[in-house]
């Protein structure tokens, strides 16, 4: 066995790797925070915005830099959104476990 | 940047994002796992952006701008019975980004650092990304539609399932074309517009094809798929342009939807494929039909106020219709005044009330209704039994106890058991029967009163009584 490995390889690895992660991850959420969880996993997603950059930034002004500067807008929308509305959601959550303890 | 540099900061935003997923165990830690996700975002995006400074940033930078701004304002305006809606709308803008670049990637892979014309491996990636982003991006905006209830300015966005002779014939047709497609794109040696934009077409009607036949109840499922959906593009979109950052958090997003999608599923006790293959209308009727007319004790909200009044305990099951009428702080109002006269008052929650997975505990925390106060379906199931009152808000399907009789289109669901409390008060707009189309047993119980009206106009009736 010599030589480099694929990076396709190296790629699967970390992708196998990661959902077991996230699978052991979600199990424990709670329940009634269920929708935090959709509204934040929808935020994480939007890390999609990092392929849009690469696009947009491309050093000229062509077809592909321009859909990718629209894909970061659409992206921007989402990374805003997402992480403001379940700090949002969030804030509210803490106001019950306040009157819990009080 | 080297790198080496950028794949080391990419994993400490990944480890930032398994920490906000963790965070979600408890409301206590959830607030400082939302902050690594933010810090986790950030750190993604100004590595990125420090790989490309110096080409022209001005696209990037307006496209943050304004993007940000858009998110900034619509999460701060949106309310919290509309989420199921947001939710949905933010996948689709996912799954249309995913096509976008991928459309950027054939246009000019040198961009990405990869080779022209692109290697077959990144094609079959890049294939795999794309149709899932445009499945994900046409079936969310038909799920935005049919929970915003559009469905009457555009018959696609209906809530009842849309379903016609040879559907399932059709979307396996097209699916398959769609993999002819991509096939041909796969073993092109060129650019292959041709063959992907087709690829990418299809793949846009499929999806609204297969969400059509979906009807509201089963919603909770749909957004959860759709989710899932939307991580896996992002995955697809990460293994074409080898980069690990966005197949770690695709991967995290992509198995965080299957699993809330596998809890609903089980919640209703349908299969995942026969909620994605067919509409809940299509197998039902049998029972309903058979109900011959029976009459239901109806009382008014000072009945209520006064049952609820002379109780020990109190139990509230809230259902759509709680949110629909956006009636979370008048129910606090009463829960309170309840409180006062000595009753022990507490919420069942049944894991698919409501539009989208965990929606009813969202409205009941924004009504400021103490934590403690909330359980799970599992938690008080047993004690319905020792309480005095139930009071169901605007639900029906889940405390149906057709569940139990076999034959029945819902046989098998777990339900919420309020038909074992000494009184069930239902409030319901009207007799109409529930998403599942079925007749509720519950309402004819002697034990039961039915209470019609609009939930936020009976609660505080209800109030008005009890003050």
């Amino acid at each position: 066995m010599t030589g480099t490995v694929d990076p396709t390889i190296i790629n699967l690895v970390v992708f196998v790797l990661a959902v077991f992660v996230g699978y052991h991850v979600i199990w424990n959420v709670t329940p009634a925070l269920h929708t935090p969880l959709m509204s934040v996993t929808n935020a994480i997603s939007s890390v999609i915005i990092v392929g849009a950059i690469l696009a947009a930034g491309a050093p000229a002004i062509d077809f592909g830099s321009v859909m990718g500067a629209i894909a970061v807008g659409l992206a921007a929308i989402n990374v805003a959104g997402g992480f403001l509305v379940t700090r949002r959601m969030l804030e509210m959550f803490r106001k019950k476990t306040k009157i819990e303890k009080s | 940047m080297s790198a080496n540099v950028v794949a080391l900061c990419y994993l400490v935003a990944s480890v930032c994002f398994i920490l906000a997923l963790k965070g979600l165990s408890s409301p206590a830690t959830a607030r400082r796992g939302n902050a690594f996700g933010i810090a986790g975002m950030a750190i993604a995006v100004i590595t990125t952006f420090a790989i490309v400074v110096h080409g022209r940033i001005e696209l990037i930078l307006g496209g943050m701008l304004i993007g940000g701004a858009i998110g900034a304002v619509v999460a701060r305006r949106v309310e919290m019975t509309q989420m199921p809606e947001l939710v949905a709308a933010m996948h689709s803008l996912v799954g249309l980004a995913a096509v976008l670049i991928a459309m950027a990637v054939v246009d000019n892979p040198g961009a990405f650092g990869e080779h022209n014309p692109l290697p077959r491996g990144n094609r079959l990636e890049l294939f795999i990304g794309t149709f899932v982003g445009a499945l994900t991006f046409s079936g969310s905006i038909i799920a935005f539609g049919k929970l915003a209830g559009l469905g009457k300015a555009f018959r696609l966005f209906s809530s009842a399932p849309i379903v016609f002779r040879g559907q399932h014939f059709i979307n396996l047709l097209l699916a398959l074309v769609m993999l002819g497609f991509g096939l041909a794109f796969f073993l092109a040696d060129d650019k292959a517009w041709t063959p992907f934009l087709a690829m990418t077409a299809i793949a846009f009607v499929l999806g609204v094809l297969i969400i059509i036949p979906i009807g509201g109840a089963d919603m909770p499922v749909v957004i959860s798929m759709l989710n899932s959906y939307s991580g896996w593009a992002a995955a697809g979109i990460g293994f074409s342009l080898n980069n690990t950052m966005l197949i770690i958090a695709g991967s995290l997003v992509g198995s965080s939807g299957a699993i809330l999608s596998y809890i609903m599923c089980k919640a209703m006790n349908r299969s995942f494929f026969s909620v994605v293959l067919g509409g809940f209308g299509a197998e039902e009727g049998g029972v309903a039909k058979g109900a011959e007319q029976r009459t239901v004790k109806s009382g008014s909200a000072d009945d209520a106020a006064f049952m609820m009044a002379n109780a020990e305990s109190v139990v509230i099951v809230p259902g759509y219709g709680l949110a629909v009428a956006r009636a979370q702080h008048a129910v606090k109002e009463m829960a309170q005044l309840l409180a006062g006269k000595g009753v022990q008052v507490r919420y069942a929650i049944h894991p698919v009330a409501g539009r989208m997975p965990g929606h009813m505990n969202v409205l009941l925390a924004e009504a400021e209704v103490p934590y403690d106060q909330v359980f799970e379906m599992e938690d008080i199931n047993n004690d319905f039994g020792d309480t005095d009152v139930v009071l169901v808000l605007g639900a029906n399907d889940v405390v149906n106890p057709l569940a139990h009789e076999k034959g029945s289109p819902i046989y098998g669901m777990p339900i919420l058991e309020v038909s074992k409390a000494r009184t069930v008060l239902v409030n319901k707009r009207s007799m109409a029967s529930g998403y599942a189309g079925l007749d509720n047993p519950l309402f004819y119980m002697d034990r039961t009163m039915m209470i019609f009206g609009d939930a936020k106009k009976v609660v505080e009736d209800i109030v008005k009584a009890l003050g």
